[in-house]
């Protein structure tokens, strides 16, 4: 498994979404600019200029048309994806830290980070899918978190339900109508911020990855912890790899922490476990920071990750990976068969 | 009416209108007065003396006063008889000490002394029976003392046993705040026996046969034992730092640095004597402390020299517990005996210059002698013109069995081989100009006749490490050439075994070189608990972490050098284990623990079992990881026949082991597929049935089926209306075949 070294950014990198089809990346980085790469040989495809500050945060459309980013400078761009064309700006009071569309892309949220007096919010906009349309300036929902400040969120199937992690080690559900809360479960350990949250294909289940050195699978219909994936680092980033029942852990000491970073301490390194049995089957190595995020291909055929060091590693699995499988699984799919 | 001038009456002059003498202050007396010593901390009564008449009291005082001035010094006429009115005494006497350290001693050590056939004498101190026999403070009608039902005890060895019948050991991990002990299953995880959280408040420490495991609070020292870990013992010593235990657990020292300060309404177990002082000596069934001690008055250090550190054990025992000594550095070691801990012959032995000392840690039987005795070793630096000097003593009689002089020493370790037989002196030599430096190793061979010694070559380099081979004539040496001292990197190291000489009778053969392996960066050497095993390990070392395992008696084949020697080295294995900071055997010497302590670094705390062989059987790295002890096990039972007899039969007995291992193995996969069959079938019922769910509310919402075919339709077309054809052309290039030719010129 040779991977593609994407040297595009000048700082590290914050989150790295696949499109649909599998065939782009999209990355955004502390450098000012998101950055579209063809998935399958790493080639530039463009770049996306506007934000002036660090970008925590970008998102795909289903069908590829726009993307959204979210910005230190306090605004949620959105782009055509095509010409680069910034298609609307949104201003909040502070910076955003997380953007998503929903699953048919007609609704677009952002959380908010809380600072300066500012409590943290999850704001939900109605996306116009047309690019050439205007977009409304009006926010769809605004849903303050004023117990602890939320850090990522997403909207679930059928855009249900809107789920949250928050920096308390707890997972809220929202009603993705009215904003009530619904429900909200301490699911890592307390005070241990919950730093992302990736949703399965059909977005009934999502993986968090926490501060508090774990991983874990819970159902958005009832929040229920459904696995846990402990691992020895503290965590960034977690996603669910399609057609193979894995999960990828991203993570590592942060460089502040650590007062002599060898890449052996730093434990930099991807980590993949089995969905179902919680087992540890395997890591891959080459960052030398910490892993800032993971991103799996939809069509299950490569796999994302950007690190602290401004590199993005894109790893396309080979005949080994896709082989793989417990005596168990082989079982059943010759059962199924 | 306010009294004028005119009208003042004699009443009135007083300021106040009240007799202070009328004011009842008797309970404020008794609440704030202070406790005035009276000086009678000087005074000890003496009952149970004969019945004497006048003219036999001066023959009485004069006998008694042998015995008083052993402990301190009093005269005769600071020693009061009162006399009866029948002429006769009154069988007691009050005496008078020239301080209060001198009464205390002699009630600690006079009281129950007999004074001759018929007469023992009771020794008090005068305040004590001021305190406890006032008037009041004694019930005068008998009440027999409360003797609480007999209560078995549980089973304190009940571990030996193990109930798996694999003959298991059992360690203690203490880890962030919870202490658990386990047993170790080898490459599986380890069975957990007991978990608390907060057991501790320090460490924990097993007792030296395993029979008790230690906690360590500010409020003193608590040990746990049997099935259900039950408190068994608790020691009140405030604020204890260490713990230590004498060889066969019958006696415990706790030591604080802070003195101990008794509290006004008393203490549990202490009594108003362990004022002041940081030790104390417990006796571990009763949970009664036998006698306290303050620490010593350091010497001051020299100028720009660090402080000297604290010893620890600062009290060492004798191998049967009998004895326990302390050093008082460059002046004499005291010797107590149990379980009164009076000062053996009521004198320290008085050795000038003293650095160190160490109790044989086993009871030794000297060739031609009969009597009972207990080594000490102890050395005397250089003083003055006097040579440097070992010297090897038997206990009790205080006789110097051997002797050795040594010149240009700098410093000198002992090292006691753990049956006795030889006791290493490591000695740091420097040259003439104190610059450059060699270590000899003096082996004194105890058991034999005369203790004779021998010198094992000269080692050029400063040897930083010794261990004997336990219960072995064997010895591994680290020597590094650089002098050790604060560098950056810390210099190479040399590894050196040594062996004796094969002989044709029982004796052991001269010392004889065995192997160096240069260019180590090792630290620590870890031998087997029953030896021939030995791990070399780097530990503390932030830039290697080997663990090398040898074997000493190697089954294959022996290189030609060697065949006079009585071993066959062969390095097994070598291990890496990043950060290790401890290193330790289990008690059988069938695996090895070595652990990265969050006490000595944060990095990749955890622990790692090996098998002796040096294969690693489990690696658990644990957050906040701090302690992993083994649990120790009593000395076998089995006589040296029965030993014998199983050694013989091994092959049968590994046979059964090794079919019962297989059959759990098997049996424990197994296990392994069912619950993952179960985890697997879980999963899908739950993935069917959130499928089956999320399809019926699409459809009842009016949704197709997948949310996104129909919107990449859409955009299909809406991008074919706009005829934008685009070729992507990418060029791949493969490499099909690959040659290598090789021209031979």
């Amino acid at each position: 498994m040779r991977p593609i070294l994407l040297a595009g950014h000048e700082r590290a990198l914050t989150q790295i979404r696949y499109n649909l089809d599998g065939d782009l990346i999209f990355s955004v980085a502390k450098d000012q600019h998101i950055c579209a790469w063809y998935s399958h040989n790493g080639e530039r495809l463009g770049t996306y200029h506007g934000h002036v500050g660090a970008i925590w945060t970008v998102d795909v459309d289903p069908t590829t048309t726009m993307i959204a980013s979210g910005s230190a400078d306090n605004t949620i761009r959105l782009w055509d994806v095509k010409s680069a064309k910034n298609l609307k700006t949104w201003e909040f009071p502070t910076a955003v830290k997380r953007v998503e569309f929903s699953e048919d892309g007609t609704k677009l949220l952002g959380v908010t980070e809380k600072r300066m007096g500012y409590l943290s919010n999850i704001v939900v906009f109605d996306i116009n899918p047309d690019p050439a349309a205007e977009q409304t300036d009006e926010r769809a929902l605004t849903i303050v978190c004023d117990e602890s400040k939320a850090t990522v969120a997403g909207f679930s199937y059928l855009n249900r339900y809107i789920i949250a992690g928050h920096e308390d080690g707890s997972v809220s559900q929202y009603d993705a109508k009215t904003g009530e809360l619904i429900d909200n479960i301490p699911i890592h350990e307390l005070n241990q911020p919950i730093v992302d949250l990736q949703w399965n294909a059909d977005r009934t289940y999502f993986i968090t990855a926490c501060k508090d050195k774990s991983a874990k699978l819970v159902a958005a219909r009832d929040l229920t912890v459904l696995k846990t994936y402990p691992a020895d680092t503290p965590l960034n980033s977690a996603t669910i790899t399609p057609k193979k029942d894995f999960v990828i852990l991203g993570g590592g000491q942060a460089a502040m922490d650590v007062t002599r970073t060898s890449a052996r301490q730093g434990k930099f390194e991807a980590r993949f476990y089995h969905k179902v049995f919680e087992d540890e089957i395997g890591r891959v190595r080459g960052h030398f920071g910490p892993l800032n995020t993971v991103a799996a291909d939809p069509t299950g055929k490569s796999y994302a990750s950007g690190g602290e060091d401004g590199y993005v590693r894109v790893h396309h699995f080979d005949k080994g990976y896709f082989d793989f499988l417990y005596e168990v699984e082989r079982e059943r799919i010759n059962r199924m068969s | 009416m306010a009294p004028t001038f005119e009208h003042l009456r004699e009443a009135d002059l007083d300021d106040e209108d009240y007799n202070e003498d009328e004011i009842d202050v008797s309970d404020l007396r008794e609440r704030f007065e202070v406790q005035l010593e009276h000086g009678y901390d000087t005074f000890v009564v003496i009952d149970g003396l004969p019945k004497v008449t006048e003219d036999q009291k001066p023959k009485l005082v004069k006998f008694l006063l042998r015995k008083l001035n052993t402990v301190g010094s009093t005269r005769e006429d600071l020693i009061y008889m009162p006399m009866g009115e029948d002429g006769k005494s009154l069988s007691f006497a009050f005496v008078e000490y020239s301080s209060a350290a001198e009464a205390a001693a002699a009630t600690r050590q006079l009281d129950m002394v007999p004074l001759d056939k018929k007469h023992t004498l009771r020794v008090n101190k005068m305040t004590d029976i001021e305190r406890y026999g006032r008037e009041g403070r004694i019930d005068e009608t008998y009440q027999p003392p409360k003797i609480d039902e007999f209560t078995q005890k549980e089973h304190l060895k009940w571990w030996l046993k193990d109930p798996s019948g694999r003959g298991r050991d059992q360690f203690v991990l203490f880890r962030g705040d919870n202490v658990g002990v386990f047993w170790n299953n080898e490459k599986d995880q380890p069975e957990g026996v007991v978990e608390r959280p907060h057991w501790t408040e320090t460490f924990v420490q097993w007792s030296p046969k395993g029979t008790y495991l230690t906690s360590v609070h500010a409020q003193g020292v608590q040990l746990w034992g049997g099935q259900s870990w039950s408190r068994q013992a608790r020691f009140a010593h405030p604020y204890v730092n260490m713990v230590a235990f004498s060889p066969s657990e019958k006696y415990m020292v706790t030591w604080s640095n802070r003195p101990i300060s008794i509290p006004e309404e008393g203490h549990p177990a202490l009594s108003i004597d362990d004022d002041g002082k940081n030790y104390v000596i417990w006796e571990i069934t009763t949970g009664t402390p036998l006698r306290s001690f303050a620490n010593l008055d350091l010497p001051k250090p020299e100028e720009g020299r660090p402080p000297p550190k604290l010893q620890w054990p600062a009290f060492k025992w004798s191998a049967d517990d009998k004895y326990v000594a302390r050093l008082n550095p460059g002046q004499s070691i005291s010797v107590y005996e149990l379980p009164r801990m009076n000062l053996l012959e009521k004198t320290t032995i008085k050795i000038d210059g003293v650095v160190d000392f160490d109790w044989a840690p086993a009871t030794v039987q000297r060739d031609g002698v009969k009597e009972y005795e207990q080594l000490i070793c102890f050395w005397t630096p250089e003083i003055g013109s006097n040579p440097a000097k070992v010297g090897l003593m038997s206990i009790p009689s205080k006789e110097i069995v051997r002797s050795l002089n040594l010149f240009s020493v700098s410093d000198a370790k002992l090292h006691w081989q753990s049956e006795a037989a030889y006791l290493c002196v490591k000695v740091d030599r420097h040259s003439k100009s104190k610059k450059s430096q060699a270590t000899t190793l003096e082996i004194f061979r105890v058991k034999e006749k005369g203790v004779p010694v021998e010198v094992v070559d000269t080692i050029k380099d400063t040897v930083i490490n010794f261990a004997w081979e336990p219960r072995g004539a064997r010895f591994a040496i680290i020597s590094t050439t650089e002098p050790v001292g604060p560098t950056a990197v810390a210099p190479k190291t040399a590894v050196s075994f040594f062996c004796p000489e094969k002989t044709k009778g029982t004796t052991t053969g001269n010392f004889k070189h065995l192997r160096t392996l240069d260019k180590k960066n090792s630290n620590a050497i870890y031998w087997a608990p029953r030896g021939r095993f030995v791990v070399i390990a780097t530990v503390h070392n932030q830039q290697s972490s080997d663990l090398d395992f040898f074997d000493l008696d190697f089954e294959g084949e022996k290189p030609e050098s060697d065949k006079d020697l009585t071993a066959n080295l062969q390095l097994m294995n070598t291990a890496d284990h990043y950060g290790v900071t401890d290193v330790e055997w289990d008690p059988s010497g069938r695996f090895v623990a070595t652990w990265a302590s969050v006490w000595k670094h944060t990095m990749e705390n955890g622990y790692h079992i090996y098998d002796f062989r040096g294969e690693a059987l489990r690696e658990e790295p644990v957050d906040k990881f701090k302690q992993f002890s083994w649990r120790p096990r009593p000395a076998t039972l089995l006589t040296k026949e029965e030993q014998k007899q199983i050694r013989k039969n091994l092959r049968e007995y590994s046979r059964v082991f090794d079919q019962e291992d297989a059959d759990r193995g098997a049996s424990a996969d197994l296990a392994v597929v069912e619950a993952r069959r179960h985890l697997l079938n879980e999963w899908y019922e739950w993935r069917e049935s959130m499928e089956a769910e999320l399809a019926e509310e699409r459809e009842r919402a009016g949704l197709p089926k997948d949310p996104h075919t129909h919107l990449l339709e859409a955009k299909t077309k809406t991008l074919q209306v706009a005829d934008q054809e685009q070729v992507v052309e990418e060029i791949v290039e493969d490499v099909l075949e690959e040659t290598e030719e090789v021209v031979v010129g």
